[in-house]
């Protein structure tokens, strides 16, 4: 057996290089409330923003993990999880097909291996949240609904983006997994263009 | 040091805290009924419990079962009497045996948590678990059939 497969320990560099990432974006956004508000929402700024978002949200990355139906999605062209594996209860799978059985609580080095988080799950089966077939106007209207989203405000979904372990796993996807299109501070930036003029949807 | 319970019994080992769990029960502590299939989670032929759930121990860090309770096949029972044993004997499903305590442990911890398992339930469960030699009709009879001893031996 080779050293590279028995040995795996590149989870401590991994955790460095995201702790400062964690701390700019907390300062940006602490900042951003503290900003003077402009005195008309702007609608059309808002629904621009909220397509920026959109294309994040709807990447590989984010919608594998928001899936239509009660099975993840894996890899950049987003097919179906192998081994049938299905979000359970709770969101974290079934008997041994738990997520945590084969996803550890961070990435394992190398492509193709399973990536990790401490959060590894779906959204509970009360609140899929499903990004995936979602029109613009629907994923927009549905991030407004607090029956949809488990009665999460709009501020709540700019501190999910901004700062759960799981959301910036994204944007540290380990080898081999494509990035969202923005970066994850564009993609708050954004949020939060799109909730301050209004939540606009588009049509 | 790295010490967590194996079948029941405390053991410390000096490896590696990033070395996979299964190269620490097979090459350390000399426990070879648990197999090394892909190295990649993608087969089962690794699984194991940790706390009564399933895990790939081919990807596991020794780290995520310090101080914790590991249970490989050959603690499953002492003595062939787990129901899951005895239906794989009565039914013969192996043929050449070596996913079989991959699947064996994968099937435990199905019937723990549902002790009447339908054929859906049985699919659900034991998808992860690969078998190149197509025992699958046979390990499904074989859960359905240890599922009726567990349940003999609790009306007993």
């Amino acid at each position: 057996m080779s050293t590279a497969i028995r040995k795996m320990g590149s989870r401590s560099l991994t955790a460095l290089a995201a702790a400062p990432c964690a701390l700019v974006l907390g300062v940006f956004v602490a900042s951003l409330r503290g900003a003077p508000r402009s005195p008309k929402p702007d609608a059309n700024a808002s629904r621009e923003a909220f397509f920026e978002i959109y294309k994040v949200f709807t990447s590989p990355r984010c919608q594998n993990c928001h899936p239509a139906g009660d099975a993840p999605l894996q890899g950049d062209d987003s097919h179906v999880h192998t081994q049938n594996v299905k979000r359970g209860r709770d969101g974290h799978g079934v008997y041994g097909m738990r997520c945590d059985t084969c996803h550890q609580t961070t990435n394992l080095p190398g492509e193709h291996m399973p990536p990790g988080n401490t959060k590894w799950s779906l959204p509970s089966p009360e609140h899929k949240m499903v990004f995936v077939g979602r029109s613009p106007a629907e994923l927009c209207r549905q991030l407004k609904d607090s029956k949809q989203t488990g009665g999460r405000s709009l501020q709540q979904l700019l501190k999910h983006l901004s700062s759960d372990d799981l959301v910036g796993w994204a944007w540290d996807p380990g080898p081999g997994r494509t990035l969202p299109p923005l970066s994850r501070l564009d993609t708050v930036m954004q949020t939060k263009i799109w909730i301050e003029g209004g939540a606009a949807c588009p049509q | 040091m790295t010490s967590f319970f194996l079948n029941g019994k405390s053991v410390t080992v000096d490896d590696d805290p990033s070395t996979p769990l299964l190269w620490v029960i097979r090459d350390s502590l000399g426990l070879t009924g648990t197999k090394f299939g892909c190295g990649m989670a993608l087969c089962g032929a690794c699984t194991v419990h940790l706390d009564g759930n399933a895990m790939r121990s081919c990807v596991a860090p020794l780290s995520r079962v310090a101080g914790k309770q590991v249970t490989t096949i050959e603690g499953l029972s002492s003595d062939l009497s787990h129901p899951l044993q005895r239906a794989w004997i009565e039914i013969d499903v192996p043929q050449c045996g070596y996913c079989q305590s991959g699947q064996i442990m994968s099937a435990a911890v199905l019937l723990k948590e549902n002790s009447k398992p339908t054929n859906k339930d049985i699919d659900e469960a034991m998808s992860g678990n690969i078998c190149r030699c197509g025992t699958y009709s046979r390990i499904r009879r074989a859960i359905h059939r240890a599922a009726e001893i567990a349940a003999e031996k609790r009306s007993s």
